[in-house]
């Protein structure tokens, strides 16, 4: 599966940013895609943080499966977890320590981010996909920049919407899926993007 | 808790009152993702069922072993386990669901409904009330994948749990299984749940001024 050309890693990251965006066509990361996507610049904030820990997750997969897990598969779940919530919290300390303005901008999002289940879902599609190192690390700049899109979308529509007169039995989530619903529906139309 | 209830009581808050899709929007993830067909939504309503009565029976027998600072981390490990276990036996037993299913099974995980019963409940609870607790909750899960997992699949293939419905004249609506259709009819399903709520809610209020006037 490794075909270290630069269409194949053009290939991997358009299709993770537009065409399988993680949000908006596999529903990985509803949570905060619904909490928090109320304002723009968090929305911004909270894209480059899940961007940044995606990175660090699909690094941590890679090593896992090449070096310990053909040695134990069943364990694969359970190690992904715990490697990838500690690593998180080891950078999110060093992040601390070497560049508080860096920290206060990412600020409470980078742990909660590790809950999110598009972490876990970057690891698992890599893993099935059997994707070498650079790959992997293209997939999740893919993955993080659609996260990133589709947050930033959603928050600007909210933000223009809360300009209008919404009937009250609307508001909320469901006035949210439906926005979703409908974006989701716009980026079907790069489906046909590629062939195969 | 502030008033003692029956573990009768604890099963069927999950079903509707605290429905954990509807009502408290829990565990959208594989909500949406695996309920193009009733089949799928039944197959992952019975794994999280499984999942979630499993960790909660766990959390709750050794919630005084486990310490404090690092309940968390203890908690995904325990259900990261029963994920794992549910996972390689749906390999073994039904390999055709398995595969439907995909890389959602793992992410079972990652459901912030199991999760967060956990920490709400189970560890504050006796085993009995946590076990009634699970089982309500994820009863309320199925019962909400049925529903757009079902909804999805009539309308979208013109079928229910793979039965043909209405004959070869239908023209099936594709876009209900695709993505945009888990999101537009959760989001109608919620306004539904919505409107009967301010129903209720307007019906008690008319109760309660037609009494304070008759008295």
């Amino acid at each position: 599966m490794t075909d270290p050309t630069l269409q194949n890693f053009l290939w991997i990251f358009i299709s993770a940013l537009l065409v399988n965006n993680f949000v908006l066509a596999y529903f990985l990361g509803l949570c905060p895609f619904l909490g928090v996507s109320g304002k723009l610049e968090t929305s911004v904030r909270l894209g480059f943080a899940t961007t940044f820990v995606l990175l660090i997750t699909a690094i941590c997969a890679w090593t896992l499966n090449t070096y310990i897990l053909p040695h134990a598969p069943y364990l694969r779940l359970i190690s992904f977890i715990v490697v990838i919530a500690s690593t998180v919290q080891f950078i999110e300390m060093l992040i601390k320590k070497v560049s508080p303005s860096l920290f206060r901008s990412l600020g409470i999002f980078l742990p909660l981010i590790t809950t999110n289940c598009a972490i876990l879902g970057l690891a698992i599609f890599a893993t099935n996909r059997e994707y070498g190192f650079m790959e992997s690390i293209v997939y999740a700049l893919g993955a993080g920049g659609g996260f990133t899109l589709a947050m930033v979308l959603v928050a600007g529509l909210r933000e223009e919407s809360e300009l209008t007169d919404v009937p009250k039995l609307i508001q909320g989530t469901a006035f949210n899926l439906i926005i979703a619903g409908i974006l989701s529906m716009a980026f079907m139309g790069f489906a046909g993007l590629f062939s195969s | 808790m502030a008033t003692p209830t029956s573990p009768y009581e604890e099963m069927m808050k999950g079903l509707w009152r605290d429905n954990p899709v509807f009502v408290q929007v829990l565990g959208m993830c594989p909500m949406l993702a695996v309920t193009n067909t009733a089949t799928n939504a039944l197959a992952m309503g019975l794994a999280t069922l499984f999942v979630l009565v499993g960790s909660s029976f766990l959390v709750s027998v050794m919630r005084s072993l486990i310490p404090k600072q690092v309940r968390i981390s203890a908690y995904i490990i325990i259900i990261a386990t029963f994920v794992t276990i549910i996972d390689y036996s749906l390999l073994a037993l039904f390999p055709k669901i398995h595969k439907e299913l995909g890389a959602f099974i793992p992410l079972i995980t990652a459901n912030c409904l199991i999760l967060g019963r956990q920490e709400a409940f189970a560890s504050r609870n006796s085993v009995g009330y946590a076990v009634m607790d699970a089982v309500g909750m994820s009863a309320g899960f199925l019962f909400a994948l049925l529903a757009l997992g079902g909804v999805r699949e009539i309308l979208g293939e013109g079928a229910l749990f793979g039965f043909n419905l209405f004959g070869p004249s239908f023209e099936p609506w594709v876009i209900m299984i695709l993505p945009p259709g888990g999101f537009l009819t959760l989001g109608l399903i919620l306004l539904f749940f919505n409107w009967v709520t301010e129903k209720r809610k307007q019906a008690q209020l008319n109760y309660q001024m037609a009494e304070e006037r008759a008295s």
